[in-house]
């Protein structure tokens, strides 16, 4: 990984930022987040590691990761955060990143009959309005 | 995007109260003598159903407005409600996604000073929303210029449970118990929209709540005790393929089973259907199940209310045998 003061304090990671309203350079990398996050188990990359690299300015890297599709915004993350630093805001920042110039994570078509016909209302708006 | 709209009609159909009939059914079921004492302080709020309550959850509705009006309140639905948005918004930068929770709240302000919610969502999403509209002048400017209208977060969003402990409280709704459900192991499931954030929130103890502990309590249950009472069930992670949403709801399952819990109650309608489908394969291998429920389901069955107003519907796990076997459901419990 080349580091260099223009990939750090880059646009893009000034971008991040207001669109997160959060300052992940107050993030010392203790793990905690990780250490208690249901959705571990499914992701590429840990919680904290999304955030180094949103820290070293590798915008486009973190928001490659499978983790940011799999935060579930519970909040268990900032909540025990000893930083303040409130990680579904920047999960929600870098998949903005790829949906407002229009990419669609989720194509509704495409939801299974099941899932239309049993998942409650909540599921299919909050959906949508994460992934679209 | 054009398609979504034809994709979902199923889900409203039938949602804002069209069928009258059906309505009154539900009232009438009430017992007369449903709450006795209670009825005489008979407490009036406004009421946000919210999306899910108006479809595929109309079990926690009908329980919970028929179990209210047997303790003597009386939820009044807000005229011209819309959809609260289902997942509250993190974007600093805009504000768009606050207009319609901060449209319902300006309508509700105008009818009192409460608003009560039953759905976790709505409670999250409104609570939420009302916290930026008191407490951020940027942004409250601008959702107001929006929706033409002048509203400053004066108003106090609560959850039914708070209704249950702080109006009616625990002692008195132990007091109206007809049918009491002694012996009934019941695991409580917070999941994360009523407890985070907690400073905004406010809502119970964020690592160690027992609002619902208390409840079950109340009504004669045997708590539950588990470590992942608070833990995410995995969300609207569920509409992603490959039903990633299930393995943490299957560790909220396992947790309250391996505990002895016979039953989990939960007031969130996305909880509700993870922890139930992720048993959808587990019930064939092991053959042992762990119904999930409303925790007002249990209130109207504790209350001795008529069966027609629980709606248990779409279960995988059905509540039906074991709410049979341990006598709180069948023709000689509500008799």
């Amino acid at each position: 990984m080349r580091l260099t003061r223009d990939v750090v304090s880059g646009e893009n990671r000034r971008k991040l930022r207001d669109i997160s309203g959060e300052e992940v350079a107050s993030c010392y990398q203790c793990g905690k987040c990780s250490a208690g996050c249901a959705m571990t188990g499914m992701m590429d990359l840990l919680p904290h590691q999304v955030i180094r690299l949103v820290q070293l300015g590798h915008i486009e890297e973190a928001a490659a990761s499978r983790t940011i599709w799999l935060c579930a915004s519970c909040l268990a993350c900032s909540a025990r955060c000893p930083r303040g630093v409130s990680l579904p805001n920047v999960m929600e920042s870098l998949r903005v990143t790829l949906l407002r110039p229009g990419e669609r994570h989720l194509d509704p078509a495409g939801l299974p009959a099941e899932v239309l016909e049993n998942a409650p209302e909540q599921a299919l708006v909050a959906g949508l309005r994460k992934y679209t | 995007m054009n398609s979504c709209p034809e994709l979902l009609r199923p889900c409203w159909q039938g949602f804002f109260r069209a069928d009258e009939d059906e309505w009154r059914g539900v009232t009438a079921s009430l017992p007369p003598d449903g709450g006795q004492g209670l009825r005489e302080r008979r407490m009036r709020y406004p009421y946000f159903p919210g999306c899910t309550l108006r479809a595929k959850a109309r079990g926690f509705e009908s329980s919970a407005l028929a179990s209210a009006g047997a303790l003597g309140v009386q939820l009044d639905e807000l005229p011209n409600w819309q959809c609260c948005g289902a997942t509250f918004p993190l974007q600093a930068d805009n504000s768009f996604s606050l207009v319609s929770p901060a449209r319902t709240l300006a309508s509700a302000r105008k009818m009192g000073e409460r608003l009560v919610t039953l759905c976790s969502a709505c409670y999250n999403v409104l609570k939420r929303t009302n916290h930026v509209m008191r407490t951020d002048a940027d942004r409250r400017d601008k959702v107001n210029a929006f929706i033409e209208e002048d509203y400053r977060g004066d108003l106090e969003v609560v959850h039914f449970l708070e209704v249950l402990r702080d109006d009616i409280g625990f002692d008195a709704l132990a007091r109206s118990v007809k049918v009491p459900l002694g012996g009934l192991a019941a695991a409580p499931y917070y999941g994360c929209l009523l407890l985070r954030p907690a400073d905004e929130l406010a809502f119970d103890d964020p690592e160690a709540p027992h609002i619902l502990e208390d409840f079950l309590s109340a009504l004669g249950c045997r708590a539950v005790d588990h470590p992942y009472k608070i833990e995410c069930c995995g969300s609207y992670v569920a509409l992603e393929p490959g039903d990633l949403a299930s393995g943490p709801s299957r560790m909220v399952v396992e947790s309250a089973r391996t505990r002895g819990a016979q039953v989990i109650i939960t007031s969130c309608p996305l909880c509700q259907y993870n922890l139930d489908i992720s048993q959808q394969g587990a019930r064939g291998h092991s053959g042992v199940g762990v119904p999930v429920v409303y925790f007002t389901q249990l209130l109207a069955i504790a209350l001795g209310l008529s069966e027609d107003v629980l709606g248990f519907e779409g279960h995988v796990i059905s509540p039906g045998p074991l709410l049979r076997s341990i006598g709180a459901m069948g023709s000689e419990a509500t008799a």
